[in-house]
């Protein structure tokens, strides 16, 4: 049932010498003390901190053709959304685990995709592709925005906050909600010639690259709303870890907090879709490395280094593609494969927990 | 999950019966409808004149009588393929299309489009089968640690298992520029159903006969795997012969009508609100309503936008998603 | 005193509590018994406000639970329930410290880590307190949330089948805690149990339930009585004294 091993290293510190850390009064011998000291969450997420800066360092200033000062802008419009895609996907995942107390579920899979894709190809199927690719797209962000936060809030007040409260209940009846949408949206595609069902694909793949400007400016202030609003219920979410009636015995109102946590949640999910368009996996694999670098249940840590290693995969992936492959388009699409692929690794190994 | 109906009281069985009689009518007269409904004039008088336009005899035994067969068969074969998988599973909400196992099987039918394109339907539809027998152990590995009480969270991994699998197959299809024709062939429809086109579905049928010969077994196995094997039930070979039955019935009907979401759960669950859990009565139920409720929206298909066909799936998709939500949220259902 | 008035919780068209009037808080150790279904556990959700009941109400300290802010309460009245499953990997000190939880809010004070270390000394635990959960045996698990919920620092503990999966050794181990608790540091205590022997070895009084109702509340040798018993269980129960303890039997 349990998995067996999940941070291996940790097991095999002594118990007391673990138990003097907790105190702080005894030190630890000198020849552990590094190897303390990578164990502790803090030091193992200011090295992933450094990791980052580096990281983006070395894209921003290395291999620049022209002007230092233009390649900076431009580059730093990429690295910027990138911060705000591994934010949003980072840190709604993770919460979404604790609240839902499974770890290989995603908020993007109950829906969300879904409703995009079948904006998208309404827009295609009635306008054209012309009238989509021209359209403005603060309204079409807006529009996928508001489509999305919608449905999910009308799902959640629906089969959470009555009198039935079921969060998988809830998850599943949004899925299938997504299966009718996406048949829906199939049977459009299908009547698209090919062209315009190009225009549609295109649009159901992530893109990261030049991101417009005012939309990133948007999507990025709703997201770090979301981080100032999750700022102050960090503790609260490390009792819902322990599940809802130990989470409610301790004084957690469950329910309003749930739903508090899942507005976040879904206004994260549907900015950071609606900016650069589906991303389902990504956060299961930010997440899931996060738990096993921090070793921690701690949100104060879990969180950060979600987004600290979404940063390490997104930047680092597109260094290695620009720089060693030499094509950078495909990011986010290869991105999502190895994810889809690190999660078949991840159930066969551990289990759905 | 255990059989709730023992030896029922009269008025219930008169009522069982009823039901009975009336899915079997049902049957017959979607059946008789299918053949006769298309854009050319197949009428039971154009038949009878047979000498002056065999042409409609013609259309008839190349066209409508298979297109009929083949959404019999598979309209029975994924009833009980739903069937076997929540037996195996004991969860009321799985079959292939919420487990991974279409979207692993459509994997492998991609796969050989890419790799080998020459290869005979049959042969594709074998490697499909490979892969959903693959599919199905990954699910069955997977949902090895969920508690059996949490009936939701089964079928949630499944399809999140499904997704991962699918966008994997999405990507494939996309970089090898194959995303329409994947999108053509793997929708359900019956629209290119004819004679020479239809035949490897008759495998599905045989798995039918299968899965009602080893119909006990796969009753104890959803007792538990403990319970099961205090009988004296060879667990493993059971759970094989399940996991043979559906990677079939899936890869064959894949091959030849696409991808049918929903109908192996929500045809056994009608099932069992009307008759209980015990599977050897269930299978013929399950075949006979299947059939019904595909032949219902086959039909359906074909007539809402006449002469146009809107497909399958679309339809099935719509009311069956419609009937698993009310499966869902009904009162007395133990999903919460 | 915890008071409940009246109250009533129904499934559907079942009733699982049925107009039940109790009050807890002038004994030490409470022990609420009866059979699968009898509500007893439904009676710790609603009382812990995981269920709202559909009629009547209850009272901790006079604060209506419906009302009362969750934070107050969860500093009066600590609920135990049966299997805590946790998915996050704790060690026993990450899990005592939660028990702190309504009076820092996440943020320990001093005064809250002296609660911790008590509570941790309390039950033997500070050999464990660095091991995982899952590391830990059954009794020693159980112990552990026990140490939670004593850090918890509540008048009132209501613990449900905490004897569940424990061996004879550990199952009497935890009672001797509950019974010291009570008489050390001034707990009010009600503990579901199945083994009546138990409950009346240990607790000062004994509530029985079946079908949702209250059918029997009383002194241990009130209750340990073959009608009562009998009438409880419908089962033909005989009850002996030995070595001046009472012990019920069950017949055939």
């Amino acid at each position: 049932m349990r998995a067996r091993d999940r941070t291996q290293p940790l097991v095999s510190v002594p118990p007391d010498a673990a138990h003097s850390t907790q105190n702080g009064t005894e030190l630890a011998p000198e020849p552990h003390g590094l190897r303390r000291l990578w164990h502790s969450p803090g030091a193992r997420l200011t090295v992933l901190g450094c990791a980052v800066v580096i990281l983006v360092a070395c894209y921003l200033l290395t291999d620049v053709p022209g002007s230092l000062a233009f390649a900076v802008t431009i580059r730093g419009m990429t690295v910027l959304a990138m911060l705000v895609v591994s934010t949003a996907v980072g840190i709604s995942t993770v919460v979404f685990h604790t609240i839902t107390a499974n770890r290989i579920l995603t908020p993007s899979i109950m829906g969300f995709d879904a409703f995009y894709g079948l904006v998208a190809t309404a827009m295609v199927f009635f306008g054209g592709s012309a009238a989509f690719l021209n359209a403005d797209t603060l309204t079409l962000w807006f529009v996928q925005l508001v489509v999305m936060v919608a449905f999910s809030v009308l799902l959640f007040t629906w089969l959470f906050g009555g009198k039935r409260r079921s969060l998988h209940l809830m998850l599943l009846v949004g899925i299938v909600l997504g299966t009718f949408l996406r048949a829906l949206a199939e049977w459009m595609q299908r009547m698209l010639d090919p062209l315009d069902f190009q225009v549609v694909t295109d649009a159901m793949f992530a893109s990261l690259s030049r991101p417009d400007e005012t939309l990133l400016m948007l999507t990025g202030g709703l997201v770090v709303a979301g981080v100032v609003a999750l700022i102050p219920l960090l503790r609260i979410l490390d009792v819902l870890t322990l599940g809802e009636s130990m989470a409610v015995g301790l004084g957690v109102d469950h329910r309003r907090v749930v739903m508090g946590l899942f507005a976040i949640v879904s206004v994260m999910v549907a900015a950071s879709t609606s900016m650069v368009g589906p991303i389902l996996f990504f956060g299961l694999i930010v997440s899931n490395l996060a738990y096993s670098y921090v070793g921690s249940f701690r949100h104060r840590f879990t969180l950060p280094a979600a987004v600290g290693l979404g940063m390490v995969c997104l930047v680092g992936g597109q260094l290695v593609l620009e720089r060693v492959f030499g094509f950078g388009g495909a990011l986010a699409m290869i991105i999502e494969f190895t994810g889809g692929l690190f999660f078949l690794y991840l159930v066969l190994r551990k289990g759905a927990r | 999950m255990t059989a709730v109906t023992n030896h029922a009281p009269t008025p219930a069985r008169t009522s069982r019966t009823g039901v009975g009689v009336v899915v079997g009518i049902a049957l017959l007269v979607l059946t008789v409808t299918s053949v006769f409904i298309g854009v050319s004039d197949v009428t039971p008088a154009s038949l009878v004149r047979a000498d002056a336009d065999s042409h409609a005899a013609f259309l008839l035994l190349v066209s409508r009588i298979p297109r009929t067969v083949a959404v019999l068969l598979v309209g029975a074969s994924l009833g009980i393929a739903g069937l076997i998988m929540q037996m195996m599973v004991r969860n009321r909400f799985v079959e292939p299309s919420t487990t991974g196992v279409t979207e692993f099987a459509t994997l492998g039918m991609l796969g050989c489009i890419v790799l080998a394109p020459a290869l005979p339907v049959v042969g594709k539809a074998a490697v499909a089968a490979v892969f959903g027998l693959a599919g199905t152990w990954v699910f069955l590995q997977v949902i090895k640690a969920v508690p059996v009480r949490q009936l939701v969270l089964v079928p949630l991994v499944g399809i999140m298992l499904g997704g991962v699998v699918g966008a994997f197959t999405t990507f494939i299809a996309y970089r090898m520029d194959l995303l329409q024709s994947l999108g053509q062939w793997s929708q359900g429809s019956f629209a290119s159903v004819m004679a020479g086109r239809y035949e490897l579905l008759w495998l599905a049928g045989a798995m039918v006969i299968v899965a009602w010969v080893a119909a006990d077994r796969f009753s104890v196995i959803g007792l538990g795997e403990d319970f099961a094997t205090n009988l004296g039930l060879n667990c493993r070979r059971v759970m094989a012969i399940g996991m043979v039955i559906i990677a079939v019935i899936t890869a064959t009907v894949l091959a030849t009508a696409g991808i049918v979401p929903f109908l192996g759960l929500v045809v056994p669950n009608v099932v069992s609100l009307i008759i209980g859990d015990n599977v050897r009565r269930a299978i013929p139920w399950v075949a006979g309503l299947g059939a019904v409720f595909i032949l219902a929206c086959d039909i359906l298909a074909r007539v809402v936008r006449f002469p146009y066909e809107i497909p399958l799936s679309v339809i099935v998709g719509i009311v069956g998603a419609g009937i698993f939500l009310w499966l869902l949220l009904r009162k007395g259902s133990r999903a919460h | 005193m915890i008071v409940l008035d009246g109250a009533t919780k129904r499934y559907g068209s079942t009733t699982v509590l049925d107009q039940v009037s109790l009050s807890f808080g002038e004994e030490g150790v409470t022990a609420l018994i009866g059979p699968n279904g009898a509500g007893k556990s439904t009676l710790f959700s609603v009382i812990g406000r995981l269920l709202q009941p559909e009629e009547g109400r209850v009272l901790v300290d006079d604060l209506d639970v419906a009302t009362a802010p969750s934070r107050t309460l969860a500093t009066r009245l600590a609920v135990l329930r049966q299997d805590n499953h946790i998915a996050a990997r704790l060690t026993v000190a990450d899990l005592v410290e939660f028990g702190r939880f309504p009076h820092s809010r996440g943020r320990m004070t001093t005064e809250d880590r002296e609660h911790v270390e008590q509570a941790l000394d309390y039950l033997d635990l500070q050999p464990y307190r660095a091991r995982y959960l899952d590391q830990l045996s059954g009794g020693q698990r159980q112990r552990a949330f026990v140490a939670m919920v004593l850090a918890q620092d509540t008048r009132y503990v209501l613990l449900d089948e905490p004897l569940n999966n424990l061996d004879l050794r550990h199952a009497v181990e935890i009672m001797r805690l509950l019974r010291r608790m009570a008489d050390e540091l001034g707990k009010r205590i009600v503990v579901v149990l199945h083994d009546i022997n138990v409950a009346a070895r240990y607790c000062d009084r004994i509530v029985a339930m079946r079908d949702g109702r209250v059918v029997c509340d009383g002194p241990a040798a009130e209750v340990m009585d073959p009608e009562v018993l009998e009438s409880v269980y419908d089962l033909p129960v005989d009850v002996r004294e030995i070595d001046g303890r009472l012990v019920a039997l069950t017949a055939g």
